[in-house]
């Protein structure tokens, strides 16, 4: 199991709910991931069209846990107002902060991250900041009250995969017993695989299913993957070395020269 | 009165953010409000009272990453 502040999940996939061809198919990517945890988030809802409403009713059927976000947000002040609507709308304290620094690589203002951070958490919420690979940054997060870290693979949507190896292996060496929870970057199954193997403890993937030609089978092949990485991880890996060494025996073999 | 409602000029007669909510179609939403850019609670919008040119959000869950 997965401990997550006061929550528990067996599922390390954790699925964004954004970008997918309809809601019909959204809701059985979801089954397909197998996913506890799904993202949402706040939109202006039109008094006629109230979209949000029928959005609403499909998350609730599907019984997970949601985890509101705060995309969009490039201030302290917008983040945190958003937040305190999140709480009301969804009634969950858990919230997946975002405050975006720069357009072009939707890179987190880590400044402002942090303050945001520290005046959620000082609010009660359970604050699960969207950062970079940063371990001064991790840092400063866990001292304001952070209990979970998601360090990006990549920049969101780009599906590249995890940019900066060992910055997120020395991340994950630096904390050993906070849940680190790979967010955003990620394109395929074998990313996801690789970071559970390398002791990341979840990831968040939304638009490499969302976006696939078959977003239902590319849900359960994601599934699979984190299965794996996980698995793999507790099996202990073993080391990478930079020369052979034979998996025959060696003594015992002929001379026929 | 007109006030900017998600963007766009509505012209509504309630006088606060209650009845206003209801005369422009949110009655039994599941919608949360800000004000100006500060949060309004549920519980605060019966007594929040609106103004000419006020800028009200109405935001609701929608699909996000």
């Amino acid at each position: 199991m997965l401990q997550l502040y006061q929550g528990a999940v067996r599922s390390r996939l954790l699925l964004g709910s954004a970008r997918y061809p309809s809601p019909a198919v959204l809701a059985q990517a979801v089954r397909a991931a197998r996913a506890e945890i799904v993202t949402v988030s706040l939109r202006r809802e039109s008094g006629g069209e109230r979209s949000g409403q029928a959005f609403w009713s499909l998350i609730r059927e599907l019984g997970v846990r949601v985890l509101p976000n705060t995309a969009g947000c490039h201030s302290v002040k917008e983040a945190v107002t958003t937040a305190h609507m999140a709480r009301e709308v969804f009634g969950t304290p858990w919230i997946k902060l975002e405050v975006i620094g720069e357009d072009d690589t939707l890179q987190p203002d880590v400044f402002g991250l942090t303050e945001a951070a520290r005046i959620l958490g000082a609010e009660g919420y359970e604050v699960f900041p969207y950062t970079t690979e940063d371990l001064v940054v991790a840092e400063k997060l866990l001292a304001a009250g952070c209990r979970v870290l998601m360090p990006w693979g990549a920049p969101i949507g780009s599906g590249r995969g995890l940019n900066n190896l060992l910055g997120l292996r020395t991340l994950r060496a630096h904390f050993p017993g906070v849940p680190l929870i790979i967010d955003a970057g990620l394109g395929l199954p074998s990313h996801a695989a690789q970071a559970l193997e390398l002791g990341f403890d979840a990831v968040l993937v939304n638009t490499a299913v969302a976006q696939a030609a078959d977003p239902v089978k590319m849900a359960a092949a994601f599934a699979q993957a984190v299965e794996a990485g996980r698995a793999a991880c507790e099996a202990g890996p073993i080391e990478s070395r930079d020369f052979a060494s034979p998996s025959t025996p060696v003594p015992g073999t002929a001379l026929l020269r | 009165m007109k006030i900017l409602v998600n963007g766009a000029w509505r012209e509504g007669r309630a006088a606060n953010l209650s009845g206003m909510l209801e005369e422009l179609g949110y009655r039994d939403a599941v919608v949360s409000t800000a004000l100006n850019g500060e949060f309004v609670p549920v519980r605060e919008r019966e007594a929040t009272a609106l103004r000419e040119g006020d800028r009200l959000e109405v935001l609701a869950p929608m699909q996000g990453g």
